[in-house]
C-alpha cells in the first residue's frame, strides 16, 4: 500500500523532517534540532504538531443521535453542554478498548477525534452500531494542527482572534483564513494548547504563519516523551483490546451518572470492575539511576515473580531522567513500592510513582 | 599515535603503543539522535572482536557499541556514563568510550581509514 501524506509533508520536508511511518503515514519524527531540544521548546514556547493523520469523525444528528452514543459510548451526553468536550473509549462487550478518543459536541451533532491507526476500524464500528440513520463523515478534507505550550494561546490569539476565551476541553467554530476552523483548547502534551482543524489546502499557509510568531514545528519523537512525561496513554502501548478503562486507571474518564445504571457498550465488565477492582492495573514507573527501560521490558518483585509489563519507556527531557509506564499486578501498584526491571538480562531497581512525572500546567478556566 | 581506523559498526579506533581507544563516531551520533544512557564494559573484563562492549540509548532506542578489536578494558570513560549528552557534543574526541589493551594489532588491518569510512557512512545511509 502506497504511504500516505499529509497536507504538510512539504513543509516538514523544507525544514529538514526526519521521517518515519506512522499507521500508514509517512510522518516528522524529529527535525534538526533533536527531540531533546523540540521538547522542551514546547514545554517553554510553543509547538506546532501536525496531526493530520488522526481520524476527524463529524456525526450528524439531533438528540436521537445522543441517545444512540450513550448506548455506545460512558458519557453523560445528555448533559453534555455544546462546544464542550470529553476523553472518552470505544469498547467492546468486554470492555476492551478499540480506541481512545475526545468527543465534542457541536451544534451540527458531534466531532470526534480518533487515532490514525484505529480510525478507518472506528468508522465501520460506529456505522455498524447507529445504522444509516445519521449522516457520517470521516473527513479527509481537513488537517488538524496541534499547538501547544505557554506561548501558544498569545500566538494563536494574533491568527484567530478569540481563542483565549476558550476554557480547556471546549471548542468553538472561528472565522479565519477565508473559511470556518474549528478550534479546541485541548492536546496531549501536558501544557496548555490547541488543536485546531482546517481544510487542507489552507493547513500549510497557517502552519506557516504560526511559524511567523515565533512557533515551532515539533516531530513525533518529542510528542511521545511529552504525553508520557504528562502521564498519557497512547494506543497500542498502554491501551489495546485486551485492556478495560479500569485496568489502564482511567475510571475518571467514566461519567459517574452512567455506573449506576450501565447501559452502555462493556457496562456490565466496567461497573463489576469498579466494584472487585481490576487485577492488573496501569502505573508510573521511575527506574533508578539513568536506567531506560523500553516497552514490553518485564517487571519483577524481589522473589522474582514477574509482576507485569512496561508499556512505554524513555527518557524523560524536563524531568531528566529515565520514566516509564507498564502494568503491575494491584498488590505492587501502590506508589513507592520497589519492584525490579529485567534490562539485557540483568534486574535493575525501580519504584512505582505518582503520574504525571511533570505537572500540567492546562489553563482551567478562563470565564 | 596511530592513524585513526574505522568500523562498520560506526567506531573509531586509535592506538598508542598496545593501548587502543574505542569510541563512535560522529555519523553513528547523528543517526541515534540525542544519547541519554550510555553503559560501558567493565574494566578487567576480556572483550572479542566484533562481540558487544556496551550500550547507547537515544530517546528513541537502543544500540549496542561494539568493539573492533579484541583485549582487555584497561580504563572506561566514566564521564559519558554520568553525562550522555556529552557523546552528541564530542563524540570522536572526549567522549571516548573505553580503552584496550591488545595483543593482536593486526586486527586492526581490516578496519577501513577515514576517506573510506566516509564513503561507506554515506552509502550506507543514503
Amino acid at each position: 500500500m502506497e504511504i500516505k501524506k499529509t497536507s504538510l509533508n512539504k513543509l516538514h520536508q523544507s525544514n529538514n523532517a526526519k521521517f518515519v511511518e506512522f499507521a500508514g503515514y509517512e510522518m516528522p519524527i524529529q527535525y534538526s534540532k533533536g527531540i531533546i531540544e523540540e521538547h522542551k521548546f514546547t514545554r517553554s514556547n510553543s509547538g506546532i504538531f501536525d496531526v493530520s493523520h488522526m481520524g476527524q469523525l463529524f456525526i450528524y444528528g439531533d438528540e436521537s443521535l445522543t441517545e444512540e452514543l450513550e448506548k455506545i459510548f460512558p458519557l453523560d451526553l445528555k448533559n453534555l453542554k455544546q462546544n464542550c468536550s470529553k476523553y472518552s473509549f470505544l469498547m467492546n462487550e468486554d470492555a476492551g478498548i478499540y480506541d481512545d478518543l475526545i468527543i465534542t459536541k457541536i451544534e451540527e451533532g458531534y466531532l470526534i477525534i480518533l487515532n490514525a491507526a484505529c480510525k478507518d476500524k472506528d468508522f465501520d464500528i460506529l456505522s455498524n452500531l447507529l445504522g444509516s440513520k445519521f449522516k457520517m463523515n470521516l473527513d479527509n478534507n481537513r488537517s488538524l494542527i496541534a499547538i501547544q505550550g505557554p506561548k501558544s494561546v498569545e500566538i494563536l490569539n494574533s491568527i484567530i482572534n478569540g481563542v483565549d476565551q476558550l476554557n480547556f476541553m471546549t471548542g468553538n467554530w472561528f472565522d479565519s483564513h477565508n473559511q470556518k476552523l474549528f478550534v479546541t483548547r485541548s492536546g496531549y502534551t501536558g501544557e496548555d494548547g490547541f488543536e485546531i482543524s482546517i481544510s487542507n489546502d489552507k493547513a500549510e499557509k497557517f502552519v506557516e504563519n504560526l511559524i511567523e510568531k515565533g512557533a515551532q514545528l515539533i516531530g513525533l519523537g518529542a510528542r511521545d516523551t511529552l504525553r508520557l512525561e504528562a502521564g498519557l496513554c497512547l494506543y497500542g502501548h498502554e491501551l489495546d483490546i485486551n485492556k478495560t478503562p479500569v485496568e489502564a486507571n482511567l475510571r475518571w474518564a467514566i461519567s459517574k451518572s452512567r455506573l449506576s445504571n450501565g447501559g452502555f457498550i462493556g457496562s456490565k465488565k466496567i461497573m463489576n470492575q469498579m466494584q472487585d477492582g481490576a487485577s492488573q492495573i496501569r502505573v508510573g514507573i521511575k527506574p533508578e539511576g539513568r536506567l531506560i527501560a523500553r516497552e514490553k521490558t518485564k517487571i519483577f518483585n524481589d522473589t522474582d515473580k514477574q509482576i507485569g509489563e512496561i508499556t512505554s519507556g524513555t527518557f524523560g527531557p524536563s524531568v531528566n531522567g529515565p520514566i516509564a509506564m507498564g502494568y503491575v499486578d494491584k498488590e505492587f501498584s501502590k506508589v513507592d513500592t520497589k519492584i525490579l526491571l529485567e534490562v539485557r538480562g540483568k534486574k535493575h531497581p525501580a519504584n512505582i510513582c505518582t503520574l504525571p512525572f511533570y505537572k500540567k500546567n492546562y489553563v482551567k478556566g478562563v470565564n | 599515535m596511530s592513524e585513526v581506523k574505522f568500523s562498520k559498526e560506526h567506531e573509531w579506533i586509535t592506538l598508542e603503543g598496545d593501548v587502543a581507544t574505542i569510541g563512535i563516531t560522529k555519523h553513528a551520533t547523528e543517526m541515534l539522535g540525542d544519547i541519554v544512557f550510555a553503559e560501558l564494559p567493565e574494566k578487567g573484563s576480556n572483550v572479542e572482536k566484533d562481540g558487544t562492549a556496551g550500550v547507547v540509548e537515544s530517546t528513541k532506542a537502543a544500540s549496542d557499541v561494539y568493539t573492533p578489536v579484541s583485549g582487555e578494558v584497561v580504563d572506561t570513560n566514566q564521564s559519558i556514563v554520568d553525562d550522555p549528552a556529552k557523546i552528541n557534543e564530542d563524540p570522536e574526541g572526549g567522549a571516548w568510550f573505553f580503552k584496550l589493551k591488545i595483543k593482536d594489532t593486526s586486527e586492526l588491518d581490516t578496519l577501513m581509514n577515514k576517506e573510506e569510512y566516509d564513503k561507506f557512512a554515506k552509502e550506507t545511509s543514503s
